[in-house]
Parts: structure tokens; sequence; C-alpha cells
């Protein structure tokens, strides 16, 4: 670990003694690499990324890449992308176009130059527009000599040769050296920014230890984008993003599976279980798996099951231990689960289901963003069935919505999905740390034999008996007196015997319903950004908060009766939501879905709201909601 | 004053829960209750450090029947449930109760997995050969030929043969025994939950109702001495109602033969349950009647690490390693700053 305070310049050794260009100072900025899937762009966006963040700037990321690891060199298909924003204030999203780009190939361009705002910074490599790699990407002529950029400040450099170039002595093959060129288009980058090379030193310093030669060339390869930009009259100025107004604290980059994970990790700790995770590899949720089995100092016991279905039910059987069951997966494995979740319902045990969506349906856009699973998550079992439903709006969101559902899962003895989504799962911001000290506990309660018949003052012990909030008892194995059998037939009320009479079995259906239900009653009352009455609400869940929020924002400061209601809790949804849907002519829903809150909340409360929808596995552009914003507002 | 430390006595009794059995009368559910509840006791481990895991169909009822702890899974998870719930608490005692509709078909799977993972877990496979419960449709152990419900011509899928599927699974402890022979039974369950690793048993187990008679052959007083042959560890291989047969190796091929006129019990199959390679146990459990006796008896119990010990094993290192976890030092891994 190490810690820098953004206001101490940090000694750049590399930063050679000449004169600099003028800096223009911008509010933010918004650059995206973009290259083949085996050139490093993920690598470049992330090390912006914590540069930036170690400057002090807000920042959003936006990976967006391929889901074959490796699909032909130079088509279209194989295009992998990192979009960074960072600002020296408070920012939301990944911005929705890109003031800088950078591109290594044709297919990289072709695919990408649409999101570079006119006027904007394209680098290019200028060594890979040859025939070979123009066909591919679709490109008759070559677009650096046909003028059909003109409206971008183009930048043709020789990227290929000045990084062979560079590491030249170190004697490393070709396919070696240009490894490190996305070394050097980050130099690059990195000094028409502003932003030290410290940071990224460090980093392969660090994962290239066993390599001294591949580090000694990746370092080259940096110093020598830095130089080219410093050194060349090519670019007329560099620019400079101050740091923002964040609240104060100590602050670390965080990615939303890590935060995920770290919640799931916290919950554990403060309510005294041990996380059991049974999980089957899927994208993107697999890093949350990754993460946590890394950290078994906490006492987590991670699995990798066989299937998806043996995940959920390995977690059940944990959780029915006296652990803390937790299994992760995305679409297509949340629809294996189903049968699963459905037995933890009936069970009545704790337990944590993560769905981290994707594009679907079936195995649909594995590697991009979308979140058309929130009926799946209210709806997708047989039976009345219903499971509490939790959603992160953000990165470091993460980590509060694990613990909320951990919380929900034993206090109400039942199941909670998590969703999150591809965009938040990759996606980074700064994270505020949390005071560890100050995190709320999560009480969990074993039932003593002592409190049961055989002792003064018992009583019998009776599985599904309810308290307050009609959670049943955990009573866990290993607890003399306290034997029973649970099970997925119809229990019988109070003794969880089975039993298959009419009545019961529609109390037990009303009971379910209404555990779950009585949740909203302990949910904090719905935030709204904005005027508490007036023309449009947008309502909005999941990922999209950060459009959402920007876009209401930007048309309020225009003048816009316009606030926002952001969804933590799908199931049950506030108790005070109803009321305030009411005091507002328009709701609007924008959702990466055909609709799917919207069907919830016109069903539920009978209002008629407007629906914007986007399915296209990318997010919101700031500028799509607020045009609808717009639009409400004047019509 | 004397301190009373020894264990209190348990009794069959001490196991059965309150509930009513509804296996239909003469099923041959009611012998592996009956066998399974006398073993209990005798194991040492109180009743409430057990839990019984199943699935669904008849079988699967079993864990309502016992006072311990018990979970009525889905179908064909009960191996998936019992993992999770081993590595949480390796303390317990684990059974799993499936049959072979819900073991070998919709669970073939998980079974598999918890096999080769060895887990300590202990798993009772009732094999009718039929689909009890859905009244009667064909299983993956129903012979060829088969007419039932749902296969009127008779069966075309080939049947399965649960102890080779274990046995490839590198099962460390496979067995099998008869509803009916109880004194086998209880010996053969006892074996299971002595092993450390997974014990996997096969139990032939008659349903009355919808593949009457299946085991017959097995258990028919008249034919049963030349239908099974007991596997002893150490011992030869002899069968026959004045043990006059024995299963002699040709090479890798097993074959019958009649003792005397110059074959002698040297000369045949001498049974190793403790064989590294699990080849010959293999063999075994290809054998089917009538070209052969069909084995019963422990085919295979040897150690190999397991899934459970090796995963609370590494959690343990790791907190000797690194320490007790602490949130503060994990948050702050990498790179932080300050804002003023």
């Amino acid at each position: 670990m190490s810690t820098i305070t953004p206001d101490t310049p940090s000694p750049n050794t590399a930063t050679p003694d000449t004169p600099s260009r003028p800096v223009t100072e911008l509010s933010d900025a918004t650059v995206r690499f973009c290259g083949d899937s085996g050139d490093g762009m993920q690598l470049a966006g992330t090390q912006l990324t914590n540069t930036s963040a170690l400057l002090g700037n807000d920042v959003a990321t936006f990976p967006d890449f391929p889901a074959e690891i490796r699909a032909p060199r130079g088509t279209k298909a194989g295009v992998s992308g990192f979009q960074v924003h960072f600002a020296g204030k408070d920012i939301f999203t990944p911005g929705d176009q890109v003031d800088a780009l950078v591109a290594m190939n044709p297919a990289a361009l072709a695919t990408n130059v649409g999101d570079l705002v006119p006027g904007g910074i394209l680098v290019v490599d200028r060594d890979e527009f040859d025939d070979k790699n123009l066909k591919p990407a679709g490109y008759s002529t070559n677009p650096l000599d046909d003028g059909s950029l003109a409206k971008y400040r183009l930048f043709p450099i020789d990227m290929t040769q000045l990084t062979r170039r560079a590491v030249d002595e170190l004697d490393l093959g070709t396919k070696e050296s240009d490894r490190c060129r996305n070394f050097f288009a980050m130099g690059l980058v990195f000094w028409l920014y502003d932003r030290p090379l410290d940071p990224t030193l460090r980093y392969i310093e660090a994962k290239f230890s066993k390599k001294p030669q591949v580090a000694e060339a990746n370092r080259r390869a940096l110093k020598a984008g830095f130089n080219y930009g410093e050194t060349t009259e090519a670019f007329g100025g560099k620019y400079h993003v101050s740091k923002a107004a964040l609240p104060k604290g100590r602050y670390r980059n965080i990615m939303g599976n890590e935060a995920l994970a770290y919640g799931l990790i916290a919950a554990a700790k403060q309510s005294g279980c041990s996380l059991f995770l049974a999980t089957y590899p899927i994208t993107p949720a697999s890093d949350i798996l990754h993460e946590l089995s890394r950290h078994k100092n906490f006492g987590v016991k991670t699995f990798q099951a066989e299937d998806e279905i043996a995940a959920i039910t390995a977690a059940i059987g944990a959780s029915f231990g006296g652990a803390m069951g937790v299994t992760t997966s995305s679409g297509p494995g949340i629809a294996l689960k189903q049968e699963g979740l459905g037995l933890a319902v009936m069970t009545e045990l704790p337990l944590i289901v993560v769905n981290v969506q994707r594009g679907g349906p079936s195995t649909g856009l594995p590697t991009k963003t979308e979140q058309a699973d929130l009926l799946q998550a209210l709806y997708g079992r047989n039976g009345e069935c219903p499971v509490p439903i939790v959603a992160a709006r953000g990165p470091a969101d993460c980590f509060e919505v694990a613990q909320v559902a951990w919380r929900i899962a034993v206090r109400y003895m039942t199941p909670v999905m998590i969703l999150s989504d591809g965009y938040i799962a990759n996606g980074s911001e700064p994270w505020l740390m949390p005071d560890v000290a100050s995190l709320p506990k999560i009480e969990v309660r074993h039932p003593a034999a002592e409190e049961y018949n055989g002792h003064a003052g018992g009583r019998p012990f009776l599985p599904y008996e309810r308290d307050e909030r009609l959670a049943r008892p955990w009573a866990i194995p290993g607890t003399a007196g306290l034997m029973h059998r649970i099970g997925g037939l119809e229990k019988q009320d109070v003794t969880g015997n089975v039993n298959y009479e009419p009545e019961n079995h529609e109390h037990m259906v009303h009971q379910r319903a209404k555990k779950v239900a009585g949740i909203a009653r302990e949910l904090p009352p719905q935030e709204v950004d904005g005027p508490d009455a007036g023309r449009v609400l947008v309502l909005s869940w999941g990922g999209t908060y950060g459009a959402c929020a920007t876009a209401v924002q930007e048309c309020r400061a225009a003048g816009g009766s316009v606030a926002h209601a952001h969804l933590r809790h799908l199931n049950p949804l506030p108790a005070d939501l109803g009321d305030i849907l009411k005091r507002y002519e328009r709701v609007l829903i924008p959702e990466l879905n055909l609709g799917q809150l919207r069907l919830i909340i016109r069903g539920t409360y009978l209002v008629d709201a407007i629906g914007l929808n986007k399915v296209q596995g990318r997010p919101f552009h700031v500028s799509e909601v607020a045009a609808k914003i717009n639009e409400l507002l004047s019509t | 004053m004397t301190v009373e430390t020894s264990l209190p006595v348990l009794t069959p009794q001490d196991f059965a829960s309150d509930q009513d059995v509804r296996w239909c009368p003469g099923c041959g559910d009611y012998s592996i209750l009956a066998q399974m509840k006398k073993v209990l006791p005798s194991l040492g481990v109180p009743p409430e450090k057990m839990v019984f895991v199943s699935g669904i169909g008849c079988s699967s009822r079993f864990p309502y029947y016992m006072n311990t702890y018990g979970i009525h899974g889905i179908h064909g998870r009960a191996p998936a449930i019992a993992t999770g719930l081993k590595c949480a608490r390796p303390d317990l005692t684990v059974w799993v109760v499936t049959g072979d509709g819900d073991g070998l078909s919709i669970g073939g799977n998980h079974l598999m997995h918890a096999i080769r993972r060895n887990l300590d877990l202990n798993i009772v496979m009732f094999n009718n050969r039929i689909y009890g419960l859905t009244k009667g449709q064909y299983s993956p152990t129903s012979p060829l030929g088969k007419v039932t419900k749902s296969t009127p011509m008779g069966s075309i899928d080939n049947p399965l043969s649960a102890l080779s599927l274990a046995i490839g699974c590198e099962a460390t402890f496979v067995a099998r025994s008869i509803d009916v022979n109880i004194k086998h039974l209880a010996a053969t369950l006892r074996r299971a939950a002595e092993h450390r690793g997974t014990s996997f048993v096969e139990v032939y187990q008659n349903c009355n109702v919808f593949n009457d008679g299946a085991y017959d052959y097995a258990t028919d007083r008249e034919t049963k001495a030349d239908a099974v042959v007991d596997l002893e560890h150490g011992k030869p291989l002899v069968f026959g109602k004045g043990r006059d047969k024995g299963i002699r190796l040709h090479g890798l091929t097993p074959e019958v033969v009649q003792l005397g006129n110059g074959v002698a019990e040297d000369d045949l199959l001498f049974h190793d349950e403790r064989a590294a390679e699990p080849t010959t146990a293999y063999l075994l459990s290809r054998m089917r009647y009538p070209e052969f006796p069909e084995p019963i008896g422990v085919f295979r119990a040897v150690d190999r690490p397991k899934y459970d010990e090796m995963l609370n094993a590494q959690v343990d290192e790791a907190r000797r390693t690194r320490g007790e976890g602490d949130l503060e030092t994990l948050f702050a891994a990498g790179d932080t700053w300050d804002v003023e």
C-alpha cells in the first residue's frame, strides 16, 4: 500500500527537463483506448483510471470488450476498449462521448471513432494502417489519407516503430516488443493530460518483478510515449484536470465486483458468520469468486461447483449449517438456480444470490451490460415464490448493498437476490473507504437448546414458529434437542411438518408473501433528488443511476421541473414510493430492457409511467436520458 | 465423587422421528430405515451431529423419519446440498439418501462430482430399477426391454451400473447390499459410516408396487446362492449352494468356474478391497446375473485426501500465515489517497 496526497507533486523521474507546452485547464476529460483484444487496452485504461484517481480526480470507467478471448487479429469482432472519464468535479458516468481516442488499429478506429467528439483528439498507430488491416476493418481506402477524419484532430503516430526502437537494446523478439505498444500509448496520454508516470512505474515493478526484461521494456515504452508528447511539436499543448472536491476521507479506486466481494466479507464479519461462496464460473460474475478465493484468512470458503445448480444448493446446505451461504452468477446461471432458490424460499433459509446481469436471452451478450433480469428475479420461479431484491447503483455501492442484503436475509430468514450488471461489475470509481469500527453489526441468532423442552420453563421447538417479522428460528445442526427436518414440500404452519391441506397451503403462501412484503416497514424512506413535486420524476434502478442522476441535474440546471428517485430495493418497493409517484405529472422510467420496472410500477401503483428503453448491451448516454426528459417537459 | 463421562446409551428409537412413515406397505425402504436406525446408535455420534440429506423420490423421504437434522432437497441435488453443508460444517456426520432416478438420472452430475471430491459423506442409493414416486416409469437402471408405463414396447435405454459409475469417479468406498439381507445391510452401512471420505452404497431395493420381484434372483432362497457372491477382503470369490463355484480371472476377464477337478480356491480371484488400482473393483461391478453372480459387500475401500478437509486446511493455513483477516488492511490494499 502506498498513500500519496495529490497536493504534493510527485517526483516524476521520467519527465525530462524540457520546456513544457502550454497547459489548458479542463473541468473533465474522457479518453478511450481501443485496440485488439490482445493489445492490453484494459490495462491501459486501468492505469489511466488509477493514476487519475490518485491525482484526486473523480473517475468513472467503462471497459468494453468482446466475449472472445482472442478474436482474429485486426477484426472488428476483436476490438476491446476502455473508456475513462476523469474530472475536477463530481461525476456519475464514464461520459457519453470521448474527447480523446487512441486507436491501435483500423478495426478499432472503425468501431470507435463515432463516439469521438468533433474536434476531438484522435491518436492512431499509423504502422497498423496497411492493406492487411484496412480490409478486415471495412476500409477500401486509408482513412488517414482520404480526408474522412477531417473533423478530428488526427495524430497518426508510428507507434509500432517507435516502440520497437525504444526497446531495441533489450533484444526482445518483434512480438514481445510490439506487446509494449500499450505502454507507449499510455505514456503519450499521460503526457497529454499531465498525469504522472509513477503509479504505472510502480505497477510495472510489482507485476513484472520476475521478468525484469519485460519490466524494463514496458518502462522504456511508457517513457518513450511520454517523451514523444513532450519533445515533438505535434501536440499544441497539454491539458490539466484538477482534483475534484470529493467528501473528506481516504479513498481508493474500486471495481463493482471487487466492492461486492468486500461487502460480502464485511457482512460475514459483522454478522459473525463464516462466508461460504459456491459458484460456477460465468462472465461477468467470475471476478467475485476470484476476489473471495484470495481472502481465506477471513474464514472465507469458496467452492467452485460442477454447475450452477450445485452452486446454489451447496450454498443452501451451508446456510442450513449456519454459514453465510452465497452464490453468484449471471442471467443464464440464475435461470438454472431458480429451482434451488425456490427451495431456499420454502425452507426459509438465509442466502445471497448475486446476479451480475448481462445481455440476454440465452447466452446473449456475455460481456455486455443489460438490466433485463428484473422480472426473472421477481417471477422466475414456480409457485408464489417471493424473494427480496436489492440492486446496486454503481461500483462502490456494491459494498453497501451486499451488507444490506445479508441483513435482510438473516433478519427475515429468506434468500435475497442482489442485482448488479456488467457495467457496474467491471466499471470503477473512487471509493470513500468506510470507517471499519462504525460498520453496522448484523445480528444473527441461532436458538439454543436451553430455550426449549427439557429445560426449565422450556417449550417445544417448532421450526416454523415465527417471530414478529414472521421469520422462523435459524436452529443449526449440532444443537442438541432442536433436531428438525426441512424441505421443499409444503410445511404445516408452526410445526414445519409436511402438510398438503388446502387451507394450510393458502395460509403459508400468504405468510411467505407477508414476510417479504413486511421488509418495507424497515426500509429507509425513498430519497428524491430535486423538488418534492413537479412536472417529471425520473425513476431508475441499478446501473443507470449515473446517467439518470446526471441528466436530471443537467435538465434542472436548465430550469426544468424534474426530480430523480433511484431505487435500491426492488422487492419490496419502499413503502412511500406510491405517494412519491403521485406528486409528479409524469413518471419516466429509463431502463436497459423493454420496460420491466415500468410493468411493475404500472401494475402496483396504477401510474401511467413512461419508458425510455435501450437494449444495445451498452449503458445509457446522459444525453439520451436528458433528451427524453426535455421531451416530456416540453409536451 | 465420580464424574460421569460416558456417552448416553442411544437406541434405534432415539433416531426415530415422530412422523408416520408413509412408504407403501411391503416396500424395501422400511428395512433400510430399520437397519440404519440399528447402526447409528453404535457410531458414537449423537443425533444432533447428524444430518440426512435427500433429493426427490420415495427414498428421499428418508430424512423425515430420522430424529436427526435433515434436508429434503430438490430432485437430484442432495450430493450438492451435502457438499455445501459438509464444507461449512466438517464436524457433522452427513448422510445422503438417494435413488436410482434421483442419483443417476437427474442428479448424475452431482453424484459424480461428490464422489470424485471424496468429501467425508455417506451416500446410500436405493436402487429399485424404477421410478416409484411418479408411478412406474423406467429408470437409468431398468434393464433393456423393460416394459413400463413410459416404455410400453420395452425400454431401449442401456442401463447404467451405479457401482461402475462410482468406481469410474474414483470412489474411495464402494459397496452393495440388499434390502432384505438385513445383517449384511447393517454391516455394510456400518462400514460406510466408518469410512473417511465419500462412501457409496448401492442397496438393491424391492418396489413391490411398480417393480415387484426385480431382485428375486438375488433374494429367493432357491436362486440366491447362485446369483450372489459375497465379497470378503482377502478371501476368494466362492459362491453357489454348496460353495462349489468360484470366480477366476482369465487375464482381465472374469469367468465362473466349478471348484474341483483341478480347480482349487487358490486359483480363484482373491478379493482385495484395498487395491490401489480400481481395475478389479470395476470388473466386479460389471458382473451381471445370469452370466455371473452379482457381488455384494465392499468392492473398494481406500484412502484419498478429502475435499472438505483440504478446503478447511487451506483456510487454517491462510489464517496461520497471514493472520486473521482485518477489514481495514483489506480495504487499504493497493493505492489510496486522502482528500482533506
